[in-house]
């Protein structure tokens, strides 16, 4: 049973490989930094702020923009390369 | 000018603009009413579902929260932005590209049962219904705290003015005026943090300040805070006495949870398509990281505050004149009470019980090292209300912050109710009981679920300070929406194995489980000790949902494959362009 192309299972496979990477950087800096690794982290500090403490209350949520920012662009490219982007 | 003009005036003003809005943006067909049409900008989205999804107790609580919990604040900051990331990247898109009104919509047609409509439904309902009660309730407080209006009554205008927009305009009503209210609730909850942030560090960005040193120093400001709070007897503001699983378990169910509440998912069903529904995402997250990368800053700017203005501070009771008493215990070189603390009194946000008689308050912490017993017991909510008096802002700021707070708590309440009309109008009467209605009927059915929700919500809003689960809808509301709907839904759309049976046992062990142990521990008498693994039930939600998806996948691996349509169904919503609605 085929219902895709070979093109859409292609682009399929780079959206699910693309949403599995961001999902990691989403999962590090806020279960990682500001949770798990908090205590190792905060003996450095950014400014007057322990740094697992920042992350846990202002980096993960910077972070978390910038992942859904380069999703946006990103499968706006994916959608381009594999010509899905104008029906 | 007094306050309560400037309170009246900002409210009047804005409850105004919201009405109008609403006759500008009526709804005449059931797509206007449930998704606004399919045809708001996304960057107009983003603002709505902000407002949306910023409640009465983002606005008011969550500062205060921070302030006492100090690092154990971050699983709210973390969970309720982290969600928006699996919104954008696993949910939102897709169930856009789908094309239809709600999620019971989406559970219904993709596991081809009208059996998985019904209980998305009901999670749906239970969810909203716990959550909208606590709106109201805020509402009420609002206006007899600040108007001097009776609890009742405030709510029963509150929902008077969520009925005028919601009812008229349905999604579209509701949509153009939580924009509004987001422009509101965003600019009264900034401007007073700038000045705090100015006087505490001398940095007008909050954010800035945060990481910042003392005003006039070179010690940061955390670690000052560290060591006063330390000094009095606290735990460390930037260290917390919750065990790491619990701090996980709490912040990932907050997460899952927002994924999966549904007056936030069918906010982008409002778009026009799944690029729409991303970029949307990215928007929202914008609009709400600017108030939650505030809030922690000015939780800690306002405990510092407290610390230095209330404690050790002669009290002057209501039997004296404040400014002769103030200049008096000044002259002697003594600290009195700060003027906002004798404003704030009245309303009960503050609590000072002298122990040791000696007229002087003292705030101390458990582990207090002089022995002092504490004396004062501050209202979470009290440091975002008086913030604008701590601040010396002109008596105007403070009309603006009430408006933001009724802004934040009508327009979360107005979202809820759009879901509990469209479950009830749509997904029941509609899709599952009476398929031919017309579309006349279903509108009118639509309003009138809209407006028979409102009436039961103002009701147990004006009996939820005598109930006790209100206080409790986090764990509820969160733990539901990230056992039961979350799993059946990404994995219906990840996952194309996933069929009827198994998404119902899914659904029904999130469900059960979680409202089970969250019973349990909260109402029926169980105690810390017995928690599981350590997990409080506001992070147990997480652990159900590990479970939900394993029990489901397996039930779904012993029955029979989804037929074939179902199967191109999922390969369509993966793919733009594939289905036109």
């Amino acid at each position: 049973m085929e219902i895709l192309s070979k093109n859409q299972r292609l682009y399929w496979k780079s959206v699910q490989l693309f949403t599995a990477g961001l999902l990691s950087v989403w999962f590090l800096v806020s279960f990682g930094a500001g949770i798990i690794f908090r205590q190792f982290l905060d003996q450095y500090f950014i400014g007057g702020a322990p740094l697992g403490f920042w992350f846990a209350q202002q980096g993960a949520i910077y972070v978390f923009l910038i992942i859904i920012i380069i999703y946006c662009l990103g499968m706006n490219y994916l959608e381009k390369k594999y010509g899905l982007d104008n029906q | 000018m007094s306050e309560q003009f400037w309170t009246y005036l900002f409210v009047s003003l804005t409850f105004g603009i919201y009405i109008l809005i609403a006759f500008w943006a009526r709804a005449s067909s059931t797509k206007e009413f449930y998704v606004a049409g399919h045809d708001v900008p996304p960057i107009l989205n983003g603002m709505a579902t902000a407002a949306d999804w910023m409640s009465a107790a983002s606005f008011l609580s969550m500062a205060g929260l921070i302030a006492f919990l100090g690092y154990g604040g971050s699983v709210y900051l973390m969970g309720w932005t982290g969600g928006y990331v699996l919104l954008a990247l696993l949910l939102a898109p897709f169930l856009r590209e789908f094309g239809k009104f709600t999620v019971p919509d989406f559970v219904g047609e993709r596991y081809y049962s009208k059996i998985a409509r019904v209980i998305a439904v009901v999670c749906a309902l239970m969810v909203s219904f716990t959550y909208i009660a606590g709106q109201m309730k805020g509402v009420g407080v609002a206006f007899s705290s600040f108007l001097g209006v009776p609890f009742n009554v405030g709510i029963f205008i509150g929902g008077l003015i969520v009925f005028i927009y919601a009812v008229l305009g349905g999604m579209k009503g509701v949509t153009y005026t939580q924009v509004a209210q987001y422009v509101v609730l965003i600019f009264a909850y900034t401007v007073p943090a700038i000045f705090i942030s100015i006087i505490v560090t001398n940095n007008p960005i909050p954010q800035l300040g945060f990481i910042g040193n003392i005003a006039g120093s070179d010690v940061p400001m955390l670690s000052k805070l560290n060591s006063v709070v330390t000094e009095l007897g606290f735990k460390e503001y930037t260290s917390t006495t919750k065990s790491n699983i619990d701090i996980f378990c709490i912040t990932a169910a907050l997460m899952f949870g927002t994924a999966g509440l549904p007056h936030v998912i069918i906010r982008f069903f409002t778009v026009k398509s799944a690029k729409a529904a991303r970029k949307s995402a990215g928007w929202a997250l914008m609009f709400i990281a600017l108030l939650y990368t505030v809030a922690p800053a000015v939780g800690a700017f306002a405990r510092m505050n407290f610390i230095d203005t209330v404690n050790e501070a002669t009290y002057i009771g209501n039997s004296e004149n404040f400014e002769e008493r103030r200049s008096e215990i000044l002259s002697e070189g003594g600290k009195p009470i700060p003027g906002w603390y004798k404003d704030w009194e009245n309303t009960g946000l503050l609590d000072f019980n002298d122990l040791n008689q000696d007229g002087i308050i003292q705030y101390r912490g458990p582990d207090s090292k002089d022995n002092i017993k504490n004396e004062i017991v501050p209202n979470r909510d009290i440091f975002v209300l008086a913030n604008p008096q701590i601040a010396n802002l002109p008596h105007w700021v403070i009309g603006l912050v009430v408006a933001g707070g009724l802004a934040a708590a009508l327009s979360t309440a107005a979202g809820l109710l759009m879901v509990i009309s469209s479950a009830i109008s749509h997904d029941l009467l509609k899709n599952t009981f009476y398929p031919n209605m017309s579309e006349r009927s279903e509108l009118l059915i639509a309003r009138t679920s809209a407006f028979l929700a409102i009436l039961l919500s103002a009701f147990i809003g004006a009996f939820a300070s005598s109930l006790p689960f209100v206080a409790q809808v986090v764990a509820f509301a969160f733990g539901i929406a990230a056992a039961s709907l979350f799993p059946v839904v990404v994995l219906g759309i990840f996952w194309k194995r996933m069929n009827k049976e198994g998404a119902i046992v899914s659904m029904l062990t999130g469900l059960i489980t979680t409202v089970g142990y969250i019973c349990h521990f909260k109402f029926m008498g169980g105690v810390e000790a017995g928690w599981w693994f350590g997990i409080s039930p506001e992070g147990i939600g997480f652990i159900f949902m590990i479970v939900a998806v394993f029990t489901g996948m397996i039930v779904a691996l012993l029955s029979p494959a989804p037929p074939i349509e179902i199967q191109k169904l999922v390969e369509n919503i993966r793919i733009p362009g594939q289905r036109r609605t």
